[in-house]
């Protein structure tokens, strides 16, 4: 990185530790933070789509969707997301790869399952074996993103399902007197209701969401926690220019500092985003507001 | 008739752009010398030296890709790579599910390393990682295994006490001894050599592969690279 | 080996009962079932004793919160906020670290570095840190009536806490209690996954899970199977929680039930 890094062994202090700090594996780091808060960024508003999805099936009034809007909240509930990440994101890949190989290759007449291999034709596989690693890495992202979706969509689901509950009935009896359909009361009155009485609930699983990227290397994506866990890691001279010893401590030091860090921040932009949603609704906090400001 | 001759053309095609296709070469990217992250972030060690000499006498285009050791052959029968890379001793159990090259590495024998030469290994505690052959070899010894996630934990445990001795493969002590550990006398053979793994639907791919380990094998410039990266003994 | 066999050879493995050497060569599914359900064992005993004691603490730390007093508030808002605001391996990784230093003061802390007790103290802290949370957030919400009429009573100090605060904390928060038991046992897994060693193969649902996978290189067979046993697990905390929910609110009258029910459902 800088001009007096060429010969790291003659370098001391501060010197030495700015070198080692913009190595190209120190870059990687860096890099996996972005990677991991892009990811967080995606995740996000996908779960909540899945989970209001979810849980609008599950007050549906056609049965087989109610059962799997209700299904789909309890099963991946109780599933530990550790364990659903280890074999699920390579179900997903081949569930895509399979239904590209029956679009793409209808006269293909090996069998799928080759004793444990799992062949499709080469123009169904996702990406293509040809594109290149940037384009690999990107598909291995977003399978993430959908992996982490369909678990957090359904903790989601079962937090807007409450809160679409909680919202006064007297409110929807309203709209019905005043001959709105089912549909509009759905989502002229409960949708901008609700989402005071979700908040809360929502905001949680968000904390939960930051703490669950540590599982991200089990998805095949390079994030913080595994370039600590690498950089930290002893190293010999032979094979390193920037020989250490266990540092483990220290970068897991950094990264304590860092998710604290960052759900600090969560709480005070959080914290904001309930206060303004409060205002105007009929709750206790909503009427302690009107009665400070007056 | 004639649809037959063009099935087989179209066969003949689709072979010929396999070829134009890039291998995909999977390794762990964590165990020095054999694969590791060199300071620029590139995958570096006795195997990528290895593979790119492998592609370029069999005339591939290949590619590097990470993966995590404990998914590496999931993801290689469900096709994300093509081939394992990643010091992966031979054994019949993965031989049951995937097909190997021959050998490039003779078997690399495990050894022990603690704090001193003299250690009760039958009734001390024997570190390794978890789920390993050297960890199902002291369990079948039936002394006490202790293991850990990661091998760097493993020596750890014997610098703190936690564990008597270490059991894991002898290059990788190589690198960690001094300092107080010792290596023991004793040594282990488990497993067979070092070969690279393919899907066993993939027969095409490890000819090309068996055939460039051969040719380096018989032109002495495998014996040159085990000696540079000291992985192991020589052919 | 027939089936019955193997459940009187595995069940109990996980403790160290049983036969020594772990299943080889053929990998049936019921040695997957045997064993895996073997190391849910451990699972429930860390969630099971982990909640106990850590409820006691949470209400500690909700009180704590909101005392009026700095020298108890501020310990507990810094207690939570760090074990809130950190993943759970990296709890793990620091406590292993520091009991191995203790380790060398004293012989007293030798236990501290096997996982019953060492990973135990901190997911005990971790779920006080989290119901404390959410046990604070129902202090908060407390009807004011409520603590009015204690007052007119009479009431004062730990009498109206027991009576009266107590009492209506619990069942405003009971149903994000459910969820944070839920998450405890889902966090239970993580114990030898990343953290503290496995002795003598002697491990958790999840550390057989990875045992088998390693084995067969499948993993679409050992990891659906612990899925199910946490699946049911979850169920039971479900009921037993719903049970204790429904004694919670008996004395309510059915339509206020309800009520409650929504409210508490968004102070998680």
């Amino acid at each position: 990185m800088f001009s007096y890094c060429t010969d790291p062994s003659t370098l001391e202090g501060l010197s030495w530790l700015s070198c080692y700090l913009t190595t190209g594996k120190h870059v990687n780091l860096y890099i996996s933070v972005i990677v991991v808060l892009t990811l967080l960024a995606i995740t996000a508003p996908t779960a909540l789509l899945f989970g209001f999805g979810a849980a609008s099936a599950a007050r549906s009034q056609f049965l087989p969707l109610r059962w799997f809007g209700k299904g789909y909240t309890s099963i991946v509930r109780g599933v530990p997301d550790i364990a659903f990440f280890l074999f699920f994101v390579i179900a997903l890949d081949q569930a895509f790869e399979w239904m590209r190989h029956k679009v793409k290759c209808p006269d293909w007449d090996q069998p799928i399952r080759q004793g444990i291999d799992f062949v499709v034709c080469d123009a169904a596989k996702l990406p293509l074996s040809s594109s290149p690693q940037w384009v690999h890495e990107t598909y291995g992202f977003f399978l993430a993103v959908l992996t982490f979706s369909i678990v957090f969509g359904a903790f989601a689901a079962n937090v807007l399902y409450g809160a679409m509950q909680a919202v006064p009935r007297a409110q929807i009896e309203t709209a019905e007197a005043y001959g709105m359909s089912n549909r509009q009361a759905f989502w002229r009155i409960l949708v901008p209701q609700m989402w005071v009485y979700a908040l809360p609930g929502l905001s949680n699983l968000w904390m939960v969401l930051i703490k669950a990227t540590p599982l991200l290397f089990l998805l095949g994506v390079e994030d913080i926690v595994y370039w600590a866990r690498e950089l930290g890691g002893t190293k010999a001279a032979k094979f390193t220019a920037y020989p250490h010893p266990n540092w483990h401590v220290w970068y897991f030091a950094a990264l304590l500092v860092f998710y604290l860090c960052f759900t600090k921040v969560s709480e005070v932009v959080l914290g904001r985003i309930m206060a303004r949603l409060t205002k105007g609704q009929a709750t206790a906090a909503g009427e302690a507001q009107r009665k400070a400001a007056a | 008739m004639k649809s037959l001759i063009l099935g087989t053309a179209a066969l003949a095609l689709t072979a010929g752009m396999g070829l134009a296709d890039t291998v995909r070469m999977g390794t762990e990217g964590a165990y020095a010398p054999w694969n590791f992250v060199n300071d620029a972030g590139e995958i570096d060690g006795f195997e990528r030296e290895l593979g790119d000499e492998l592609c370029k006498r069999a005339e591939l285009t290949c590619e590097w890709v990470k993966n995590d050791w404990d998914s590496i052959i999931p993801n290689l029968v469900s096709g994300n790579y093509d081939t394992i890379i990643a010091g992966m001793s031979i054994t019949d159990e993965r031989d049951e599910v995937i097909d190997f090259t021959q050998a490039y590495t003779p078997p690399d024998p495990s050894a022990y390393v603690a704090l001193s030469a003299d250690v009760d290994l039958a009734g001390g505690v024997v570190a390794a990682q978890a789920t390993t052959i050297q960890a199902g070899f002291i369990a079948d010894q039936g002394w006490t295994l202790v293991e850990f996630a990661t091998p760097e934990e493993t020596v750890a445990a014997v610098r703190n006490g936690e564990a008597d001795a270490v059991l894991a493969d002898k290059s990788f002590l190589d690198s960690v001894i001094g300092d107080g550990l010792v290596m023991l006398e004793r040594q282990e053979a488990l497993g067979g050599g070092v070969g690279m793994g393919v899907r066993e639907s993939d027969q095409e791919l490890r000819g090309k592969f068996d055939a460039a380990i051969q040719s380096m094998k018989d032109d002495g410039s495998l014996n040159a690279l085990i000696a540079k990266w000291e992985v192991s003994s020589q052919w | 080996m027939s089936c019955v066999e193997t459940i009187q050879a595995y069940a109990f493995r996980s403790i160290g009962f049983g036969e020594r050497l772990l299943p080889k060569g053929e990998y049936t599914l019921c040695e997957h079932f045997t064993l895996i359900g073997s190391g849910m064992i451990w699972n429930i005993y860390f969630g099971f004793v982990a909640l106990l004691t850590g409820f006691f603490f949470a209400v500690a730390l909700a009180v704590g919160k909101n005392s009026a007093n700095p020298a108890w508030r501020k310990p507990a808002e810094w207690f939570i906020f760090i074990f809130r605001g950190s993943p759970l391996f990296i709890q793990f990784f620091f406590a292993y670290a520091c009991f191995l230093n203790l380790k060398g003061v004293s012989s007293f802390f030798d236990p501290f570095t096997s996982a019953w007790l060492g990973a135990l103290i901190v997911l005990f802290c971790n779920t006080a840190a989290y119901s404390g949370e959410i046990f604070y957030g129902a202090l908060l919400s407390v009807p004011k009536g409520d603590i009015e009429a204690a007052d007119a009573y009479g009431m004062t100090g730990w009498k109206r806490f027991r009576r009266i605060t107590f009492p209506t904390m619990m069942r405003l928060a009971w149903p994000a209690y459910t969820n944070e038991a839920i998450f405890l046992f889902h966090a239970t897994t993580l114990v030898f996954f990343s953290g503290f060693p496995a002795w003598r193969q002697k491990g958790d649902a999840l550390y057989y899970a990875s045992y088998f996978a390693d084995k067969t290189f499948n993993p679409f067979v050992p990891y659906p199977i612990l899925a199910f046993y946490f699946i049911l697990l979850t169920l039971v905390i479900i009921l037993l929680f719903g049970f204790v929910n429904r004694q919670l609110n008996r004395h309510l009258p059915q339509e206020r039930r309800e009520k409650i029910r929504w409210r508490a459902n968004l102070i998680r």
